[in-house]
């Protein structure tokens, strides 16, 4: 066997193990997404009620005086929350955002806003640290499969550094968006101070002149920093349902590209043998007519 | 008569919605109830209450422990926005009991705010599972 069909069927075999465990990433990313679609699904009621609640007692109380709805004149400071995934293997989802965020940050500073990172997803404290960037926060470990906790955990960070005065003015998030299957989108986001997301369909009535249990300054001391827990977690959803559909999407094409290459290949190999035979042939038919003539002149 | 609209939601899931005729809670003025055509109100629920919704027509009543959260009223309807939030039928009563005793020896070993957290949290549990607790 010639070196060069030794060296093809060496190379089919490496890309079609490749082949299948891309083939293995794509599925197993494929059942998950439906899994994150659905905790998506099952947050929506909490968020559409919080944000009711939320919009409830700012119509109600004339003038929302409240630390995490007031702008600060002169804003030095911004914390930039930035969701990224834990794993590679998603083609360009985490390269989208980090450049999105670098963007934002070039914005912030030329309105004279120091940003400070907070970032989510090894990806991020990877690309982060590497580059030798001091971060405000990191978090990691669960960019799939977000809890309410994590969330939590983020937005406690976010509002005590808010809260204090030497801390951050504005918070800014740039995470992915599930649109569809198909579609996920970069999108960057003002969550603090809070501007009341008003709902884009009008009520047919005003909302109800609200009565509040103790009263509507604790009523909203309460429920903003609940507001904000909310509101990270769904982003946090969104982003791992996005991390699905990317990461299936990526598997998907190194799965396609791996079978083109098997083709590729195979057919190159398939031309090296029939060469290797033909020269072969002609090699014994050179040498018999060389025989035949040899004998031919003796006589 | 009017039956108020009532959904028992939580950050992770719906928890449970439906029809009731009253709904009782615990907010940190003290206990409210709601019954049909109620003003509209926004209230802080206390951490470790627990929920009453009275169901009417022969079913039986919901109770659940509610940790945190909302309660939102307007227009016959009735959220509950809890930050954790368990049916008294899915309480598991020992593992509540069991957490309860170790919640208790903690706090009175030191008053720690996270056990005293805990305890309550219990208490809630075990009394919507219709537990008597001391």
């Amino acid at each position: 066997m010639g070196a060069q069909l030794r060296l093809l069927r060496r190379r089919i075999k490496s890309v079609k193990s490749t082949a299948k465990i891309t083939r293995a990433q794509e599925l197993i990313a494929s059942s998950r997404i439906v899994k994150a679609q659905q905790r998506m699904q099952a947050a929506e009621p909490y968020e559409r009620e919080i944000t009711r609640a939320v919009s409830g007692v700012v119509s109600n109380t004339a003038s929302v005086d409240h630390p995490l709805t007031t702008a600060k004149e002169q804003p030095r400071r911004a914390a930039v929350l930035i969701v990224t995934s834990d794993r590679g293997f998603a083609g360009g989802f985490n390269a989208n955002i980090l450049r999105e965020a670098e963007a934002l940050g070039g914005l912030l500073r030329g309105k004279g806003i120091e940003p400070v990172p907070y970032v989510v997803g090894r990806k991020g404290i990877a690309w982060h640290s590497f580059r030798g960037r001091e971060m405000g926060g990191q978090w990691g470990g669960f960019s799939d499969n977000p809890s309410y906790g994590n969330a939590k955990e983020i937005a406690g960070a976010l509002i005590a550094a808010f809260s204090d005065e030497d801390g951050i003015d504005e918070i800014h998030v740039v995470s992915t968006e599930f649109i569809s299957m198909l579609t996920q989108e970069v999108a960057v986001k003002r969550i603090l101070p809070l501007e009341v997301v008003e709902t884009t369909e009008k009520p047919e009535t005003p909302l109800p002149y609200f009565e509040f249990e103790p009263t509507a300054a604790d009523v909203l001391d309460s429920l903003l920093p609940r507001y904000v827990e909310s509101r990270i977690f769904a982003t946090l959803l969104q982003s791992a349902a996005s991390e699905h559909a990317a990461r299936r999407r990526a598997m998907k094409s190194a799965t396609d590209n791996a079978n083109e290459l098997i083709r590729v290949f195979t057919m190159q190999m398939n031309q090296a043998r029939q060469a290797e035979i033909t020269q072969e042939i002609s090699e014994i038919v050179g040498g018999a007519n060389a025989l035949a003539d040899a004998a031919a002149g003796k006589e | 008569m009017a039956k108020l609209r009532v959904g028992v939601v939580s950050p992770e899931r719906e928890i449970w919605s439906g029809e009731a005729d009253m709904v009782i809670a615990k907010t940190v003025d003290g206990e409210i109830g709601i019954m049909p055509r109620h003003t509209p109100v926004l209230g802080v629920l206390v951490e470790g209450g627990v929920l009453t919704v009275k169901r009417g027509g022969g079913e039986p009543d919901l109770v659940a422990a509610v940790h945190g959260g909302f309660l939102s009223v307007a227009d016959n309807e009735v959220s509950i926005l809890a930050e954790v939030a368990e049916l008294g039928s899915e309480v598991d009563v020992a593992r509540a009991k069991n957490a309860l005793d170790r919640a208790q020896a903690s706090v009175e070993a030191e008053m720690a705010e996270s056990d005293a957290a805990a305890l309550k949290r219990a208490r809630a549990r075990l009394r919507a599972a219709g537990e008597e607790v001391g």
